[in-house]
């Protein structure tokens, strides 16, 4: 009989490795081509950008950023020979196309948004998430499996299933397209992840730390604040990247329940008209520039991120 | 410095009891080591004295005071954890510093006592250091400069030296009685090594099934066992015993065991006849062809200055610690012959120990059970 086991661990062979390899890359690159065809999209002109076999060398514009950033008007090349020189790169741009800059776009708003709502959101899910976690972790809390199954049982089922409940009631309540409403439903949607995934960092920290504190004269908030926080700021980081990423992408609810003053950017986006339809470079500008804090924000703390994913699989 | 008193003390998680009824008394500037194996109550005993667990029954007192139900902020004790719970995020220094920090005390006299107690530890040279690159013996050290930096009433010492190597464990074993030499604090310390035990506790108390057993000195509890429990728990190899029927009258002088008449101490109470055990420990046994308890030699154990010789009898293996000069062959027949003025008497079905001559010049080592 053969001692090796399934659960045998043996180094791996050059072939494996090369096909690992080969794997990975082709996955790379398929995830990565769409970005890529985005950010080159974001630079091309409106006419380059729908031309038919697709353009791979281009001459790069901004053209789409200025139309990203801007609101035009057509004018006629005599008004347009009648105005000074131009004040600007856009401007010389968009004159070319027989159009004068009206004003700014709504883009900007609308990012900032975005900013407010996910960080907004993400705050209030680890708060409440870091604060539940502790609870569930050191005290006895009555029913408190029935209580996390049913936190986690938020999860059952994707959230847009109650997007109709949750639109007539934000309608009744006043929170149709405001910043408060969406950071109260993204926060409602991500603290059952938040509890849990802290609850699972709190639980890795001895309790010896805060009975140490407690003990050494402090009270069991501030052995909270000096000894627990401090070593669990590996998972909330982890947390928060996470919650991040879903409040920040999140299409469906926000484009139900918010249309002015409260949209987000991925709404937005898409609906930016060009003339004679879509502006697909200024389209891919704008979310080129949204992909950008997700992106510095996630590289950031990638180390972080790494080990929320395998957290558990991996001992310390 | 104060006296702990605890009376009466008793947890219970559920329907499990953890401690059943432990009275003992830790007079000011004792070194009290409560003893006994994993799952028999002494840490959570301790913990109850630190007010991390509330009792659910009796009392304690610090320095005449009951803490019983206070916070463990409010008792003014000091705790050392087996994994020292040094906080990985400060410093040596701030470690030492942090109960301090907790008093309000100027950042000032913080540094003049942190470095007051970083050299009586002798780690002055490590308070810049981060806790995690220290050593074993220097965590320790850490962990107990944070303990003494306060100068409380009493400390608290959960298994402390578990996690280390032996061999700094018998430093530390030194380094620890010798700081209690120096500032005679009141010192509870738990844990399930004898040796540990045997080598810095003024007092022990030894605990099973969450029951002191016994209370007392090293040399009561060695010497005098209070039951079959302790006399298996301490000593290395554990105390031997002989099976023999039969009841005791007092002023006894003499059994029987194994077709042998063996002398005892004179006996201090009359026993009915039921399953009794001879208690004697390797040490007080000596080979003599001239005796009539006999054995055959199972094996030996050469320990340098001493030989550890397991014998088979009609009763089981006996083992006996003799010179290791002695030549002895696996089968050989020998006679053993005991040291009478050492034996201890045990009643088999309770555990407890008779009453001999033994326990004349016993002073207060007596089981204390609930």
């Amino acid at each position: 009989m053969s001692l090796t086991t399934a659960h045998s661990v043996v180094a791996p062979s050059a072939n494996s490795k090369r096909i690992a390899g080969a794997i990975i890359i082709a996955y790379a690159l398929i995830s990565i081509v769409p970005l890529l065809w985005i950010f080159a999209t974001s630079f091309k002109t409106p006419p380059d950008s729908i031309a038919y076999p697709p353009k791979i060398v281009f001459q790069p514009s901004i053209e789409g950023y200025c139309n990203l950033f801007t609101t035009r008007t057509r004018q006629t090349p005599e008004y347009i020979n009648s105005l000074g020189p131009a004040t600007g790169f856009c401007d010389e741009t968009v004159r070319k196309r027989n159009m004068v800059i009206a004003g700014p776009s709504n883009f900007l708003p609308r990012f900032l948004n975005s900013l407010i709502i996910a960080f907004g959101s993400t705050f209030c899910a680890v708060f409440l998430g870091t604060l539940s976690a502790y609870g569930f972790s050191r005290f006895k809390v009555p029913l408190a499996d029935d209580l996390l199954f049913f936190i986690l049982s938020t999860r059952f089922m994707p959230p847009i299933a109650v997007a109709i409940p949750i639109y007539l009631m934000y309608r009744e309540l006043g929170l149709s397209d405001t910043a408060l409403g969406m950071i109260l439903l993204y926060t409602a949607v991500n603290v059952s992840l938040a509890v849990w995934l802290l609850k699972g960092f709190i639980d890795e920290i001895p309790r010896e730390y805060e009975e140490a504190a407690m003990i050494d004269g402090y009270t069991r908030l501030q052995a909270f604040w000096r000894t627990v926080l401090p070593q669990a700021t590996t998972g909330i980081a982890a947390t928060a990247i996470f919650c991040l990423i879903f409040a920040w992408n999140e299409y469906a609810f926000a484009a139900l329940l918010t249309s002015g003053t409260a949209q987000t950017a991925p709404p937005f986006i898409p609906t930016i008209i060009g003339e004679g339809g879509q502006d697909w470079p200024a389209v891919a500008a704008g979310t080129t520039i949204f992909l950008v804090p997700i992106l510095v924000f996630t590289i950031l703390l990638r180390k972080q991120l790494l080990r929320g994913i395998t957290f558990g699989a991996v001992r310390k | 410095m104060a006296e702990i008193r605890v009376q009466h003390l008793r947890k219970a998680f559920g329907d499990f009891v953890a401690v059943q009824d432990s009275n003992f008394v830790v007079e000011d500037g004792e070194f009290f080591v409560m003893l006994g194996p994993s799952g028999c109550g002494k840490t959570t005993t301790l913990r109850m004295i630190a007010g991390l667990e509330l009792p659910t029954g009796g009392q304690i007192l610090l320095g005449g005071e009951d803490v019983t139900m206070l916070r463990a902020r409010e008792r003014d004790i000091a705790f050392v954890f087996q994994l020292f719970a040094l906080y990985p995020h400060m410093n040596v220094r701030k470690n030492i510093g942090f109960p301090l920090l907790a008093q309000g005390m100027p950042s000032a006299e913080i540094r003049v006592r942190v470095e007051e107690t970083a050299k009586l530890l002798r780690i002055d040279h490590l308070l810049n250091k981060s806790v995690s690159g220290l050593a074993g013996g220097d965590r320790q050290r850490v962990a107990l400069g944070r303990a003494i930096v306060r100068r409380p009433k009493c400390f608290l010492m959960d298994e402390p030296l578990g996690t280390l190597d032996t061999e700094f464990r018998d430093l530390m074993v030194h380094e620890l009685r010798e700081l209690h030499n120096r500032i005679h604090a009141t010192t509870v310390y738990v844990t399930h090594d004898q040796m540990e035990a045997m080598s810095m506790a003024d007092k022990i108390a030894v605990m099973n099934h969450g029951v002191i057993e016994q209370f007392g000195t090293p040399r009561e509890i060695y010497d005098r066992p209070a039951t079959m429990f302790v006399a298996d728990f301490i000593g290395s190899p554990p105390m031997n015993f002989l099976g023999f029927g039969g009841g005791l009258a007092k002023g006894a002088k003499e059994i029987v065991v194994q077709g042998a008449k063996v002398a005892v101490p004179e006996v201090r109470e009359d026993i009915a006849p039921s399953d009794m055990a001879l208690g004697i420990r390797p040490e007080h046994i000596r080979f003599d062809d001239a005796s009539k308890l006999r054995g055959a030699i199972y094996g030996t154990e050469y320990l340098g200055t001493t030989q550890i010789v397991a014998v088979e009898t009609a009763d089981g293996i006996i083992k006996a610690r003799v010179p290791a000069e002695i030549r002895l062959n696996a089968g050989d027949h020998v006679g053993l012959a005991l040291n009478s003025a050492r034996l201890s008497l045990f009643d088999k079905g309770s555990g407890r120990a008779v009453r001999t001559a033994v326990h004349d010049t016993a002073s207060q080592g007596r089981a204390q059970h609930g």
